[in-house]
């Protein structure tokens, strides 16, 4: 045990440990939005919603059929990504012609309707939602004590984040999603039915909350509010990144999550805002964002 | 002559009957947490303790008619205030019940000495109550944070658990318990190595438990409640705090969340509280009642305070002939009578609003030590009432002379 | 090119100011009677976020600037008055004006920063400085935290007036209320306004006419944000509490509710939309959490459905100006 800047170093590893994971959430929720922002330019205010959603699913489905933490992983996502799918069908869709803010609006009412009903049913205090069997336990690192689940969380966020990164910068359907985001008039043109990847495109980012938020489960408990503490930092996380680039949520996202947690070593009052204080400095200098294209 | 004085008889009987026959009408607000991190220790049960006590209350007093309304504060202090103001104002409410959360209690005892009406506290901890931020409207039931310092605090330093580091609930609950539990913990010789500050209903104790556990302290003190203490101790298993050496304190448990957590889990825990559902036959006997609009839960003892309160409200209220307009006088009515219930047993409320009982330091029980659903403690040692709560002239209460 | 006024929408005609006097000489008439009749807190308090809601649509109804975190200035404003009548024994009127002061400062320091960007990066920038002062809010001792400042003293106004009592305390809310309305009444109806409803139909064209519309946008903001701290500083003092919920982002989302349902761009669309959803949360409060769902069901219509508003309808059926 050694110290740095007069901080032992098990606290300073700690909290940079858990950083890492909270950036995990910060990068799965921010792509999400970026992807959606990037095909759709809508801000998707009830991504918080979905991503809580997402853990509630996962809840019921424990409750009502026992099926336990990993089929969940697989199952909410595609339950929560197909109400986002009728989502866009039946509302977002009517709103493309008109100011965007319009759609932020639209969401920001969707997430009310969403938190408001899980309110109801559920009280708002958290429900438990226990670590699956194959993950307890943890490992004693010397420096501190790492919980198996949170190393998987990290381990599972890069591994979606970089696939996904991949799909869309290297592939061919990232190429016509890409297409389409600047040209889709064009594109269309080309035979490539432009609406139905918009509408997938919005499926696929919702149910990346939607997974961020069974990941989430065990850990942060399952509560109606658990998405709407996260979304405005994960919104700020998005503007430091740039608003459509896929690859500046990623790092900005597990950037963040880093500089949160030396703050807290650091200087923990400001922990909660220093997210918020760096997005006013990027402003200032890059209103782009760190990876943005236009300013 | 005979028929004048048969007159003359059956008006006095009359005019007797009439005088015991003294209609009383009251109306009562029950004003809790229903929904969030506190439900479980007040909220709907409080609602159902208060029901009860209406109806035995009315049962042998005919000519009493109580209505009562039940309310959300959802931990709000704005919110507790505005409903407080409503209930005094509008809907002629005479005396509001329960509140858990210190910080919205505090709002109601201002709101209830302003409008003059009656406020129970039975939910609320902080001491403050009853010490600078007394006033004539307010009586403060149950239990208070002094009380759970000095029963909680003093027994563990007095165990070798000298060192401490507090997590707290950033709010005035955890605030006065901190503070308390500190002033027991040196005063008994121990020392506090840190403290951290958390934000009321916490998801992620993760950062704030690497603190504490850095700090190397014997004892992690939790001065924090409901939903939050049950996290903190799941998620302090989880990074494996007590396999390391550290001992949690739970400043404030209730049975209710020894249910939730589990005995496994709970095990070993040292509570104090003033009120146990299994300490004798006519707890048991309540506890099924109650069990009967609450099924699967545990009544705590703020549901029980809920019930003495209004039991002995209404004793004021008939002794008061049904005058409850004035909320000074009902209180120092209240303070005047000694109390009296199946739950409490005797006990007299003091100049500051105090109500005093015993209290019992408790030691939840080993799994294998529970011998049916609910048997969660074993009762280590009993405070008598002269120890249990802080003593009148060091509370700085403003009623209180010298 | 950014705006939100519906293009659907038909240009009223030009019996401009006489529909909006009749409907201020209404609703002044409505607003002194009221107190009589109903509950005069809950009236005050609906006045204070009417005036909160009127400064919010100076900024989206007639610059076009979606701002998400206007809370960030009621709030503050609140928490100003509220410190300054308890620990510094400021009188009424002082009191209000440093909560005044306080969101006036922070409008321009947050306007500064946020200008820089349009649209939806100027709404979200608004939300985010909100919340970094939300929890700024929480963290500061002076705040009282989650307890909020409580037991505000009510005061003696200039001296005079007893504010404790109810009646008094309405009379002077409902002074500060309706001179904050003509006031935005005034601004709307000025050369500045022009320029600035120019600005929200076309702001390239605005610079090609050599008006420097980054300055223009920046008053705006700055007087809106004052507006709404006026709002805020006397809500304090009526409610003699300041809280949490002041600041925090569904009060944001609640002002824009206002809005949207009274109507933007109305004049007298906020007035109606506060007053409407207050009235709606407190009947709807025994069945509690329903309010925020019935909150997002409302929000999801006037988008899809309704976007000109109660007042917008009324004023585009009649071919009048509200």
């Amino acid at each position: 045990m050694f110290e740095i800047f007069g901080i032992p170093s098990t606290a300073l590893f700690g909290q940079l440990l858990i950083g890492l994971i909270n950036g995990s959430f910060y990068a799965l929720l921010s792509l999400g939005l970026a992807v959606i922002f990037g095909m759709l330019n809508i801000i998707n205010f009830s991504h918080g919603a979905q991503y809580m959603m997402g853990a509630f699913t996962a809840y019921l489905i424990l409750k009502y059929s026992g099926l336990g933490y990993w089929p969940a992983l697989i199952i909410a996502p595609i339950i929560v990504g197909f109400t986002g799918i009728i989502v866009e069908r039946l509302f977002l869709q009517r709103l493309y012609k008109l100011d965007h803010l319009y759609g932020l609006l639209l969401t920001f009412g969707l997430a009310l309707i969403f938190e408001g009903v899980a309110r109801n049913y559920f009280g708002s205090a958290g429900l438990p939602y226990t670590v699956p069997e194959s993950l307890r336990g943890g490992q004693n690192l010397g420096f501190m004590f790492l919980p198996n689940y949170r190393a998987w969380v990290i381990a599972a966020s890069l591994v979606i984040c970089i696939g996904t990164w991949f799909v869309i910068e290297r592939t061919r359907l990232g190429a016509y999603l890409r297409a389409a985001t600047e040209n889709p008039t064009l594109v269309r043109a080309f035979g490539i039915n432009v609406p139905r990847m918009i509408t997938l495109t919005y499926g696929f980012g919702v149910s990346l909350a939607a997974f961020a938020g069974v990941m989430a489960a065990p850990i942060y408990n399952v509560s109606p509010q658990m998405g709407s503490e996260l979304i405005i930092v994960v919104f700020a996380v998005v503007v430091i990144g740039g608003m459509g680039s896929i690859l500046g949520a990623i790092v900005t996202g597990f950037g963040l999550g880093v500089v949160e947690g030396l703050t807290k070593v650091f200087f923990p009052e400001a922990s909660n805002t220093v997210v918020f204080v760096i997005m006013a400095i990027v402003l200032l200098v890059r209103p782009a964002g760190l990876f943005g294209r236009r300013a | 002559m005979r028929k004048a004085l048969g007159l003359a008889a059956f008006a006095a009987v009359l005019a007797c009957g009439a005088a015991n026959a003294q209609q009383v009408n009251v109306k009562i607000g029950v004003l809790s947490d229903m929904s969030s991190l506190y439900a479980d220790i007040g909220g709907p049960g409080s609602v159902a303790a208060a029901k009860m006590a209406i109806a035995d209350f009315t049962k042998d007093n005919p000519n009493v008619k109580v209505e009562m309304i039940a309310g959300d504060h959802q931990n709000k202090p704005d919110i507790g205030s505005q409903i407080a103001n409503q209930w005094y104002d509008v809907d002629k409410v005479d005396m509001i019940i329960d509140v858990p959360n210190s910080g919205v209690a505090l709002a109601v005892s201002q709101v209830a000495n302003q409008k003059n009406k009656v406020f129970i506290v039975s939910g609320a901890a902080a001491s403050d109550l009853t010490g600078p931020k007394c006033n004539a409207n307010t009586i403060h039931w149950t239990y208070d944070t002094w009380m759970l310092a000095n029963g909680t605090g003093t027994a563990i330093v007095k165990t070798g658990g000298d060192t401490w580091f507090f997590l707290t609930s950033d709010y005035a609950f955890g605030h006065a318990l901190e503070r308390d539990t500190i002033a027991a913990v040196e005063k008994a010789g121990g020392k506090v190595l840190g403290k951290v500050r958390h934000p009321l209903n916490t998801n992620d104790f993760s950062s704030f438990l690497l603190q504490a556990q850095s700090s190397k302290a014997k004892v992690i003190g939790l001065a924090n409640a409901g939903g939050d203490t049950i996290n903190s101790i799941k998620q302090a298993a989880e990074f494996g705090i007590v396999k390391g050496g550290q001992s949690l304190a739970g400043l404030l448990v209730f049975a209710s969340d020894v249910a939730a957590l589990g005995l496994p889990t709970a095990q070993g825990l040292i509570l104090t509280e003033t009120w146990y559902w299994d300490m004798n036959d006519t707890n048991r006997a309540w506890t099924k009642r109650w069990q009967q609009e609450r099924q699967g839960k545990w009544p705590t003892m703020i549901h029980a305070g809920v019930y003495a309160g209004v039991l002995h409200y209404l004793k004021a209220a008939v002794a008061l002939k049904g005058n409850v307009s004035d909320g000074k006088t009902v209180v120092a009515q209240m303070k005047s009578m000694p109390t009296d219930d199946p739950l409490f047993g005797k006990g007299t409320i003091r100049a500051d609003g105090r109500k005093i009982h015993p209290a019992y330091l408790l030691e939840v029980k080993k799994p294998e030590e529970s011998k049916h659903p609910g048997d969660f403690y074993r009762v280590r040692a009993t405070i008598p009432t002269e120890e249990a709560f802080r003593p009148l002239k060091e509370g700085n209460c403003p009623l209180v002379s010298g | 090119m950014e705006h939100v006024a519906d293009p659907l929408v038909k240009k009223p005609s030009v019996l401009r100011s006489q529909s909006e006097t009749i409907g201020f000489v209404i609703m002044t008439a409505a607003l002194v009677v009221a107190p009589f009749v109903t509950y005069p807190l809950f009236l005050m308090q609906a006045m204070c976020f009417a005036l909160f809601a009127c400064a919010f649509n100076l900024l989206i109804g007639y610059v076009g600037l979606l701002s998400f975190g206007h809370a960030l200035y009621f709030g503050w404003a609140s928490y100003l008055s509220a410190y300054s009548a308890k620990a510094w024994g400021f009188p009424p009127e002082l009191a209000i004006l440093t909560g005044t002061a306080t969101a006036a400062l922070c409008g321009l320091v947050a306007g500064s920063l946020a200008i820089r960007r349009q649209g939806i990066y100027f709404a979200m920038i608004t939300l985010a400085l909100a919340q970094m002062m939300y929890f700024f809010a929480l963290q500061a001792k002076f705040t009282g935290g989650e307890d909020g400042i409580q037991a505000v003293p009510r005061g003696v106004l200039f001296g005079l007036i007893n504010l404790k009592n109810e009646m008094s305390m309405y009379a002077v809310v409902l002074v500060i209320f309706l001179g904050g309305f003509m006031f935005i009444y005034r601004i709307i109806h000025s050369p500045f306004g022009e320029v600035l409803k120019a600005i929200r139909e076309n702001e390239a064209r605005a610079i090609s006419l050599g008006y420097k519309t980054d300055r223009y946008k920046l008053v705006a903001f700055v007087l809106s944000a004052t507006l709404a701290g006026v709002a805020g500083a006397t809500k304090a003092i009526v409610l003699q509490l300041a809280s949490l919920t002041d600041v925090n982002w569904p009060m944001s989302g609640e002002v824009v509710l206002m809005t949207l349902v009274g109507g933007l761009g109305t004049i007298f669309g906020p007035v109606v939309g506060a007053f409407a959803i207050l009235v709606m949360q407190f009947k709807l409060a025994p069945i509690g959490e329903w309010v925020l769902v019935i909150q997002g069901a409302i929000f999801v219509s006037c988008v899809l459905l309704f976007r000109r508003g109660v007042i917008g309808e009324i004023a585009n059926k009649l071919h009048i100006r509200l």
